[in-house]
Protein backbone atom coordinates (compact mmCIF):
# COMPACT_ATOMS: atom_id res chain seq x y z
CA UNK A 1 0.00 0.00 0.00
CA UNK A 2 2.74 2.25 0.89
CA UNK A 3 4.24 1.82 -2.74
CA UNK A 4 1.66 2.29 -4.50
CA UNK A 5 0.76 5.50 -2.45
CA UNK A 6 4.07 7.00 -3.32
CA UNK A 7 4.33 5.45 -7.28
CA UNK A 8 0.76 7.69 -6.80
CA UNK A 9 2.14 10.68 -5.75
CA UNK A 10 5.14 10.97 -7.62
CA UNK A 11 2.69 10.01 -10.92
CA UNK A 12 0.75 13.43 -9.81
CA UNK A 13 3.88 15.44 -9.13
CA UNK A 14 5.60 15.27 -12.28
CA UNK A 15 3.08 16.81 -14.25
CA UNK A 16 2.21 19.50 -11.56
CA UNK A 17 6.08 20.07 -11.39
CA UNK A 18 6.11 20.32 -15.46
CA UNK A 19 3.32 23.18 -15.13
CA UNK A 20 4.69 24.99 -12.29
CA UNK A 21 8.17 25.64 -13.50
CA UNK A 22 6.99 25.82 -17.76
CA UNK A 23 3.92 28.27 -16.44
CA UNK A 24 0.82 28.91 -18.40
CA UNK A 25 1.49 28.06 -22.29
CA UNK A 26 2.21 30.99 -24.41
CA UNK A 27 2.90 33.61 -21.12
CA UNK A 28 4.51 36.72 -21.41
CA UNK A 29 8.53 36.59 -21.85
CA UNK A 30 11.01 39.08 -21.85
CA UNK A 31 13.19 35.99 -23.42
CA UNK A 32 13.44 35.32 -27.12
CA UNK A 33 12.20 32.47 -28.41
CA UNK A 34 14.52 29.41 -28.52
CA UNK A 35 15.69 28.29 -31.91
CA UNK A 36 16.97 24.55 -31.89
CA UNK A 37 19.03 25.04 -35.25
CA UNK A 38 19.59 28.51 -35.56
CA UNK A 39 22.03 28.23 -38.74
CA UNK A 40 19.02 27.29 -41.24
CA UNK A 41 16.32 29.67 -39.26
CA UNK A 42 19.38 32.59 -39.40
CA UNK A 43 21.08 32.63 -42.43
CA UNK A 44 23.53 34.86 -43.19
CA UNK A 45 21.88 37.48 -45.51
CA UNK A 46 20.85 41.06 -45.82
CA UNK A 47 17.51 41.34 -43.90
CA UNK A 48 15.94 45.04 -43.87
CA UNK A 49 16.22 47.43 -40.90
CA UNK A 50 18.95 44.94 -39.24
CA UNK A 51 22.09 45.30 -37.70
CA UNK A 52 24.73 45.04 -40.48
CA UNK A 53 28.22 45.30 -40.06
CA UNK A 54 29.51 45.33 -43.73
CA UNK A 55 28.00 48.89 -44.24
CA UNK A 56 29.81 52.17 -42.48
CA UNK A 57 26.81 52.95 -40.26
CA UNK A 58 26.10 49.42 -39.22
CA UNK A 59 22.49 48.85 -40.51
CA UNK A 60 21.72 46.89 -43.78
CA UNK A 61 19.15 49.36 -45.15
CA UNK A 62 20.99 52.41 -47.08
CA UNK A 63 19.45 55.36 -47.99
CA UNK A 64 20.27 56.45 -51.50
CA UNK A 65 22.54 58.87 -51.63
CA UNK A 66 22.25 62.44 -50.97
CA UNK A 67 20.65 64.13 -54.21
CA UNK A 68 19.56 61.30 -56.12
CA UNK A 69 16.32 60.60 -57.52
CA UNK A 70 15.37 56.72 -57.74
CA UNK A 71 14.24 56.69 -61.61
CA UNK A 72 11.12 54.16 -61.30
CA UNK A 73 8.40 54.92 -63.28
CA UNK A 74 6.98 57.59 -65.30
CA UNK A 75 4.21 59.54 -63.96
CA UNK A 76 1.00 59.87 -66.42
CA UNK A 77 0.11 63.36 -65.94
CA UNK A 78 -2.50 65.20 -67.85
CA UNK A 79 0.99 66.99 -69.94
CA UNK A 80 2.21 63.19 -70.76
CA UNK A 81 4.40 60.80 -68.62
CA UNK A 82 6.88 62.31 -66.26
CA UNK A 83 9.45 60.63 -64.66
CA UNK A 84 10.29 61.52 -61.13
CA UNK A 85 13.63 62.88 -61.87
CA UNK A 86 12.75 65.42 -63.84
CA UNK A 87 12.09 69.23 -62.89
CA UNK A 88 8.07 69.35 -63.70
CA UNK A 89 5.49 70.81 -61.64
CA UNK A 90 4.34 67.16 -60.74
CA UNK A 91 7.64 66.71 -58.85
CA UNK A 92 7.76 69.96 -57.21
CA UNK A 93 4.22 71.75 -57.33
CA UNK A 94 6.10 74.15 -59.37
CA UNK A 95 5.71 75.46 -62.89
CA UNK A 96 8.91 74.16 -64.47
CA UNK A 97 12.07 76.40 -64.48
CA UNK A 98 10.05 78.92 -62.07
CA UNK A 99 9.06 79.24 -57.79
CA UNK A 100 5.42 79.87 -58.97
CA UNK A 101 2.98 76.97 -57.25
CA UNK A 102 1.24 75.33 -60.45
CA UNK A 103 -2.42 76.73 -60.25
CA UNK A 104 -3.53 73.01 -60.98
CA UNK A 105 -3.11 69.53 -60.36
CA UNK A 106 -1.24 67.73 -62.87
CA UNK A 107 -2.86 64.27 -62.78
CA UNK A 108 -6.05 63.25 -64.13
CA UNK A 109 -8.65 63.93 -61.18
CA UNK A 110 -10.65 60.75 -61.34
CA UNK A 111 -12.86 59.02 -59.08
CA UNK A 112 -9.86 56.73 -58.44
CA UNK A 113 -7.44 59.77 -57.76
CA UNK A 114 -10.41 61.29 -54.92
CA UNK A 115 -10.76 57.43 -53.73
CA UNK A 116 -7.27 57.16 -53.34
CA UNK A 117 -7.06 60.88 -51.77
CA UNK A 118 -9.72 60.10 -48.95
CA UNK A 119 -7.91 57.03 -48.02
CA UNK A 120 -4.69 58.42 -47.80
CA UNK A 121 -5.96 62.15 -46.49
CA UNK A 122 -7.50 59.76 -43.44
CA UNK A 123 -4.30 58.11 -42.50
CA UNK A 124 -2.00 60.86 -42.65
CA UNK A 125 -3.50 64.01 -42.25
CA UNK A 126 -6.59 63.52 -40.41
CA UNK A 127 -4.93 62.88 -36.82
CA UNK A 128 -4.51 66.60 -36.92
CA UNK A 129 -6.65 68.40 -39.26
CA UNK A 130 -9.87 65.55 -38.74
CA UNK A 131 -11.34 63.48 -41.68
CA UNK A 132 -13.15 66.73 -42.63
CA UNK A 133 -10.19 68.90 -42.79
CA UNK A 134 -11.68 71.38 -39.97
CA UNK A 135 -8.78 71.28 -37.47
CA UNK A 136 -10.59 69.09 -35.38
CA UNK A 137 -8.25 65.55 -35.40
CA UNK A 138 -7.77 63.80 -32.68
CA UNK A 139 -4.83 65.38 -31.32
CA UNK A 140 -6.75 68.58 -30.53
CA UNK A 141 -9.06 66.49 -28.77
CA UNK A 142 -6.41 65.07 -26.45
CA UNK A 143 -4.96 68.41 -26.68
CA UNK A 144 -1.51 67.52 -27.13
CA UNK A 145 -0.97 69.73 -30.39
CA UNK A 146 -0.98 73.60 -30.43
CA UNK A 147 -2.34 74.91 -33.33
CA UNK A 148 -3.69 73.05 -36.35
CA UNK A 149 -5.01 74.28 -39.19
CA UNK A 150 -8.54 74.73 -40.69
CA UNK A 151 -8.19 73.38 -43.76
CA UNK A 152 -11.31 75.06 -44.94
CA UNK A 153 -9.68 78.29 -44.20
CA UNK A 154 -9.68 81.01 -46.85
CA UNK A 155 -6.25 81.27 -46.68
CA UNK A 156 -5.89 77.49 -47.62
CA UNK A 157 -8.41 77.63 -49.89
CA UNK A 158 -7.21 80.22 -52.05
CA UNK A 159 -3.63 78.56 -52.17
CA UNK A 160 -2.57 77.02 -55.24
CA UNK A 161 -2.95 72.98 -55.86
CA UNK A 162 1.30 73.58 -55.89
CA UNK A 163 1.54 75.34 -52.87
CA UNK A 164 -0.88 72.49 -51.24
CA UNK A 165 1.20 70.32 -52.34
CA UNK A 166 4.56 71.60 -51.75
CA UNK A 167 3.04 72.09 -48.44
CA UNK A 168 2.23 68.19 -47.73
CA UNK A 169 6.05 67.18 -49.63
CA UNK A 170 7.79 69.39 -47.34
CA UNK A 171 6.13 70.49 -44.10
CA UNK A 172 5.18 74.20 -42.99
CA UNK A 173 5.43 75.89 -39.62
CA UNK A 174 5.19 73.04 -36.99
CA UNK A 175 3.55 70.06 -38.83
CA UNK A 176 6.46 67.93 -40.13
CA UNK A 177 7.13 66.58 -43.94
CA UNK A 178 5.14 64.20 -45.28
CA UNK A 179 6.74 63.71 -48.71
CA UNK A 180 9.10 60.88 -47.04
CA UNK A 181 5.89 58.89 -45.85
CA UNK A 182 3.78 59.53 -49.38
CA UNK A 183 4.73 59.10 -52.75
CA UNK A 184 4.07 61.31 -55.06
CA UNK A 185 0.84 60.31 -56.58
CA UNK A 186 -0.30 59.76 -53.14
CA UNK A 187 0.14 63.54 -51.97
CA UNK A 188 -1.61 64.33 -55.65
CA UNK A 189 -4.56 62.30 -55.02
CA UNK A 190 -4.29 64.10 -51.50
CA UNK A 191 -4.56 67.54 -53.05
CA UNK A 192 -7.51 66.70 -55.09
CA UNK A 193 -9.63 64.78 -52.38
CA UNK A 194 -8.61 68.08 -49.96
CA UNK A 195 -10.44 70.23 -53.17
CA UNK A 196 -13.26 67.86 -53.05
CA UNK A 197 -13.63 68.79 -49.08
CA UNK A 198 -13.13 72.18 -49.44
CA UNK A 199 -16.13 72.15 -52.08
CA UNK A 200 -18.34 70.21 -49.64
CA UNK A 201 -18.24 73.31 -47.15
CA UNK A 202 -18.13 75.76 -49.67
CA UNK A 203 -20.35 74.98 -51.82
CA UNK A 204 -24.55 75.32 -52.19
CA UNK A 205 -26.99 72.66 -53.12
CA UNK A 206 -27.74 74.77 -55.93
CA UNK A 207 -24.19 73.23 -57.20
CA UNK A 208 -25.78 69.41 -57.22
CA UNK A 209 -27.27 67.94 -61.04
CA UNK A 210 -30.63 68.84 -61.11
CA UNK A 211 -32.03 64.91 -60.37
CA UNK A 212 -30.34 65.22 -56.79
CA UNK A 213 -30.85 68.50 -55.82
CA UNK A 214 -34.48 67.85 -54.76
CA UNK A 215 -32.92 64.38 -53.01
CA UNK A 216 -30.69 66.54 -50.98
CA UNK A 217 -33.67 69.59 -49.90
CA UNK A 218 -35.89 67.04 -48.68
CA UNK B 1 14.36 -26.49 -10.26
CA UNK B 2 14.75 -23.06 -8.44
CA UNK B 3 13.31 -20.10 -9.83
CA UNK B 4 15.93 -18.01 -11.69
CA UNK B 5 13.77 -14.71 -11.18
CA UNK B 6 11.73 -14.60 -7.91
CA UNK B 7 8.37 -14.50 -7.91
CA UNK B 8 7.83 -10.48 -7.82
CA UNK B 9 9.10 -10.14 -11.37
CA UNK B 10 5.71 -11.59 -12.58
CA UNK B 11 4.88 -8.40 -12.27
CA UNK B 12 7.91 -6.31 -13.64
CA UNK B 13 6.25 -5.81 -17.43
CA UNK B 14 2.94 -4.50 -15.99
CA UNK B 15 5.00 -1.84 -14.11
CA UNK B 16 7.76 -1.07 -16.34
CA UNK B 17 4.64 -0.28 -18.79
CA UNK B 18 2.64 1.64 -16.32
CA UNK B 19 6.04 3.65 -15.32
CA UNK B 20 7.04 4.30 -19.23
CA UNK B 21 2.86 5.14 -20.23
CA UNK B 22 2.92 7.94 -17.35
CA UNK B 23 6.48 9.12 -18.08
CA UNK B 24 5.45 8.91 -21.82
CA UNK B 25 2.33 10.89 -21.06
CA UNK B 26 3.99 13.91 -19.42
CA UNK B 27 6.86 14.19 -22.25
CA UNK B 28 4.75 13.98 -24.94
CA UNK B 29 2.09 16.41 -22.77
CA UNK B 30 5.08 18.53 -22.03
CA UNK B 31 6.57 18.57 -25.86
CA UNK B 32 3.19 19.62 -26.64
CA UNK B 33 2.63 22.02 -24.54
CA UNK B 34 6.07 24.28 -24.14
CA UNK B 35 8.59 22.77 -26.75
CA UNK B 36 5.82 24.04 -29.97
CA UNK B 37 5.81 27.40 -31.43
CA UNK B 38 2.39 27.89 -29.20
CA UNK B 39 4.82 28.58 -26.47
CA UNK B 40 8.19 29.22 -27.44
CA UNK B 41 6.88 32.33 -29.55
CA UNK B 42 3.60 33.02 -28.09
CA UNK B 43 4.10 35.55 -25.48
CA UNK B 44 7.78 36.73 -26.44
CA UNK B 45 7.22 40.45 -25.03
CA UNK B 46 10.97 42.35 -25.75
CA UNK B 47 12.17 44.85 -23.94
CA UNK B 48 12.08 47.58 -26.28
CA UNK B 49 14.44 51.16 -26.33
CA UNK B 50 11.30 53.44 -26.14
CA UNK B 51 8.55 52.18 -24.31
CA UNK B 52 6.05 53.15 -27.50
CA UNK B 53 2.42 52.36 -26.44
CA UNK B 54 0.78 50.54 -29.92
CA UNK B 55 -2.59 51.20 -26.96
CA UNK B 56 -2.00 54.73 -27.03
CA UNK B 57 -1.35 55.13 -30.80
CA UNK B 58 -3.32 52.47 -32.37
CA UNK B 59 -5.77 52.37 -29.81
CA UNK B 60 -6.92 55.66 -28.00
CA UNK B 61 -5.64 57.62 -30.69
CA UNK B 62 -6.95 55.60 -33.69
CA UNK B 63 -3.91 56.27 -35.84
CA UNK B 64 -4.00 53.73 -38.78
CA UNK B 65 -0.97 51.52 -39.05
CA UNK B 66 -0.16 52.82 -42.19
CA UNK B 67 0.57 56.34 -40.54
CA UNK B 68 3.91 54.21 -39.36
CA UNK B 69 4.19 51.21 -40.73
CA UNK B 70 3.50 53.42 -44.48
CA UNK B 71 5.40 50.25 -46.81
CA UNK B 72 3.32 47.48 -45.62
CA UNK B 73 0.93 47.63 -48.89
CA UNK B 74 4.30 47.86 -51.43
CA UNK B 75 6.77 45.82 -49.44
CA UNK B 76 7.37 42.46 -48.47
CA UNK B 77 8.03 43.51 -45.31
CA UNK B 78 6.25 45.93 -42.86
CA UNK B 79 8.62 49.10 -42.21
CA UNK B 80 9.55 50.31 -39.17
CA UNK B 81 8.78 54.37 -39.06
CA UNK B 82 12.23 56.55 -39.60
CA UNK B 83 12.72 59.02 -36.04
CA UNK B 84 11.63 61.61 -38.67
CA UNK B 85 8.04 60.36 -38.67
CA UNK B 86 7.96 60.26 -34.65
CA UNK B 87 9.32 63.65 -34.94
CA UNK B 88 6.25 64.56 -36.86
CA UNK B 89 4.43 64.74 -33.48
CA UNK B 90 6.81 64.89 -30.99
CA UNK B 91 8.37 68.02 -32.08
CA UNK B 92 5.79 69.22 -29.66
CA UNK B 93 4.28 66.31 -27.90
CA UNK B 94 6.27 65.35 -24.48
CA UNK B 95 9.17 67.12 -26.69
CA UNK B 96 11.81 67.22 -23.82
CA UNK B 97 10.42 63.66 -22.19
CA UNK B 98 13.73 61.55 -21.30
CA UNK B 99 12.06 58.59 -22.73
CA UNK B 100 11.68 59.68 -26.17
CA UNK B 101 15.43 61.09 -26.18
CA UNK B 102 16.33 58.08 -27.96
CA UNK B 103 13.98 59.22 -30.89
CA UNK B 104 15.18 62.55 -30.89
CA UNK B 105 18.86 61.64 -31.01
CA UNK B 106 17.80 59.33 -33.88
CA UNK B 107 15.60 61.89 -35.91
CA UNK B 108 18.76 64.33 -35.43
CA UNK B 109 21.91 62.43 -35.69
CA UNK B 110 20.46 59.36 -38.40
CA UNK B 111 21.53 56.33 -36.12
CA UNK B 112 18.90 53.93 -36.34
CA UNK B 113 16.91 53.09 -32.73
CA UNK B 114 17.80 49.82 -31.60
CA UNK B 115 14.19 48.34 -31.87
CA UNK B 116 14.07 45.12 -30.96
CA UNK B 117 11.95 42.74 -33.42
CA UNK B 118 9.17 40.95 -32.23
CA UNK B 119 7.67 38.68 -35.03
CA UNK B 120 10.43 36.87 -36.83
CA UNK B 121 9.52 33.84 -39.18
CA UNK B 122 12.39 31.85 -40.24
CA UNK B 123 15.16 33.07 -43.28
CA UNK B 124 13.82 30.12 -45.15
CA UNK B 125 10.27 31.55 -45.13
CA UNK B 126 9.10 33.84 -47.60
CA UNK B 127 6.36 36.10 -46.32
CA UNK B 128 5.45 39.03 -48.24
CA UNK B 129 3.14 41.74 -46.56
CA UNK B 130 1.69 43.34 -49.66
CA UNK B 131 -0.06 40.89 -51.23
CA UNK B 132 -1.82 39.94 -47.50
CA UNK B 133 -2.80 43.58 -46.98
CA UNK B 134 -3.92 44.39 -50.22
CA UNK B 135 -6.16 41.26 -50.13
CA UNK B 136 -8.24 41.96 -47.36
CA UNK B 137 -5.85 40.17 -45.02
CA UNK B 138 -6.48 41.86 -41.84
CA UNK B 139 -2.83 42.74 -39.52
CA UNK B 140 -5.09 41.83 -37.05
CA UNK B 141 -4.69 37.80 -38.24
CA UNK B 142 -1.52 37.26 -37.84
CA UNK B 143 -0.81 39.95 -34.85
CA UNK B 144 -3.49 39.90 -32.99
CA UNK B 145 -4.69 43.28 -30.77
CA UNK B 146 -1.87 45.39 -31.33
CA UNK B 147 -3.98 48.24 -30.82
CA UNK B 148 -4.80 46.92 -27.40
CA UNK B 149 -1.02 45.84 -26.78
CA UNK B 150 0.72 48.39 -24.53
CA UNK B 151 3.84 46.55 -25.06
CA UNK B 152 3.82 43.98 -28.56
CA UNK B 153 4.12 40.37 -27.66
CA UNK B 154 4.11 38.01 -29.83
CA UNK B 155 0.11 36.77 -30.03
CA UNK B 156 -0.13 34.40 -32.59
CA UNK B 157 1.98 30.83 -32.94
CA UNK B 158 3.45 31.73 -36.41
CA UNK B 159 4.05 27.90 -37.33
CA UNK B 160 3.41 26.31 -40.50
CA UNK B 161 -0.05 24.90 -39.73
CA UNK B 162 -0.61 28.27 -38.66
CA UNK B 163 0.12 29.65 -41.91
CA UNK B 164 -1.65 26.87 -43.27
CA UNK B 165 -4.93 26.87 -41.76
CA UNK B 166 -5.48 30.35 -43.02
CA UNK B 167 -3.98 29.30 -46.72
CA UNK B 168 -6.55 25.90 -47.02
CA UNK B 169 -9.27 28.37 -46.43
CA UNK B 170 -9.04 32.14 -46.76
CA UNK B 171 -12.48 32.74 -46.78
CA UNK B 172 -12.89 32.27 -42.86
CA UNK B 173 -10.03 35.19 -43.14
CA UNK B 174 -10.32 37.53 -45.62
CA UNK B 175 -12.63 40.85 -45.02
CA UNK B 176 -13.03 44.36 -46.78
CA UNK B 177 -9.59 45.91 -48.16
CA UNK B 178 -10.92 48.63 -46.10
CA UNK B 179 -11.61 47.28 -42.72
CA UNK B 180 -8.14 45.44 -42.92
CA UNK B 181 -6.17 48.08 -40.50
CA UNK B 182 -9.78 48.59 -38.54
CA UNK B 183 -8.52 45.64 -35.74
CA UNK B 184 -12.10 45.51 -34.38
CA UNK B 185 -13.55 45.61 -37.18
CA UNK B 186 -16.31 43.31 -37.60
CA UNK B 187 -19.29 42.56 -40.24
CA UNK B 188 -21.70 43.14 -37.14
CA UNK B 189 -21.65 42.43 -33.91
CA UNK B 190 -24.09 39.71 -33.82
CA UNK B 191 -22.23 36.15 -34.13
CA UNK B 192 -24.27 34.80 -36.63
CA UNK B 193 -25.02 37.22 -38.66
CA UNK B 194 -21.21 38.06 -38.76
CA UNK B 195 -20.71 34.28 -39.50
CA UNK B 196 -23.04 34.26 -42.55
CA UNK B 197 -21.85 37.57 -43.80
CA UNK B 198 -18.11 36.04 -43.46
CA UNK B 199 -18.88 32.87 -45.55
CA UNK B 200 -21.23 34.37 -48.65
CA UNK B 201 -18.59 37.22 -48.67
CA UNK B 202 -15.49 35.95 -48.03
CA UNK B 203 -16.15 33.52 -50.88
CA UNK B 204 -17.08 36.22 -53.32
CA UNK B 205 -13.77 37.90 -52.35
CA UNK B 206 -11.38 35.40 -53.04
CA UNK B 207 -13.08 34.93 -56.48
CA UNK B 208 -13.56 38.49 -57.21
CA UNK B 209 -10.17 39.36 -55.80
CA UNK B 210 -7.80 36.00 -57.53
CA UNK B 211 -7.13 35.59 -54.10
CA UNK B 212 -4.59 31.89 -54.89
CA UNK B 213 -3.58 31.27 -51.26
CA UNK B 214 -1.13 28.70 -52.65
CA UNK B 215 -0.51 25.98 -51.05
CA UNK B 216 2.55 24.55 -52.66
CA UNK B 217 6.02 24.47 -51.02
CA UNK B 218 7.45 26.67 -53.27
CA UNK B 219 4.73 29.48 -52.39
CA UNK B 220 6.81 30.30 -49.29
CA UNK B 221 10.28 28.06 -49.35
CA UNK B 222 11.64 30.01 -52.19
Amino acid sequence: MRYILSIALVVLALPVLLFGLAGVQGRISRVPPIEVFPDMDRQAKLRPQEPNHFFANGTSSQLSPAGTVARSEALQTTAGAVYRFEDAPVNSGMITGTTNFVALNPLPVDEHLLLRGRERFDIYCAPCHGRIGDGNGITKKLGVMPAVANLHDQRIVAMADGELFYTITHGKGLMGAYGPLMPVEDRWAVVAYLRALQLSWLGSSDDLPVDQQAAFKK
Amino acid sequence: MSAIFPKWTNSLPLALGAVVAVVGGVVTAGVALYATPKHTRVGYEPVQPVPFSHKIHAGQMGLDCRYCHNGVEKSWFANLPGASTCMNCHNQVMKDDPLLAVVRDSAATGKPIPWVQVHKVPDYVYFNHSVHVTRGVSCVECHGRVDQMEEVYHAKSFSMSFCLDCHRDPAEHIRPTAQVTHLDWQWSTNEAVAAEMQATNGTKFVHDWKVESLQSCSACHR
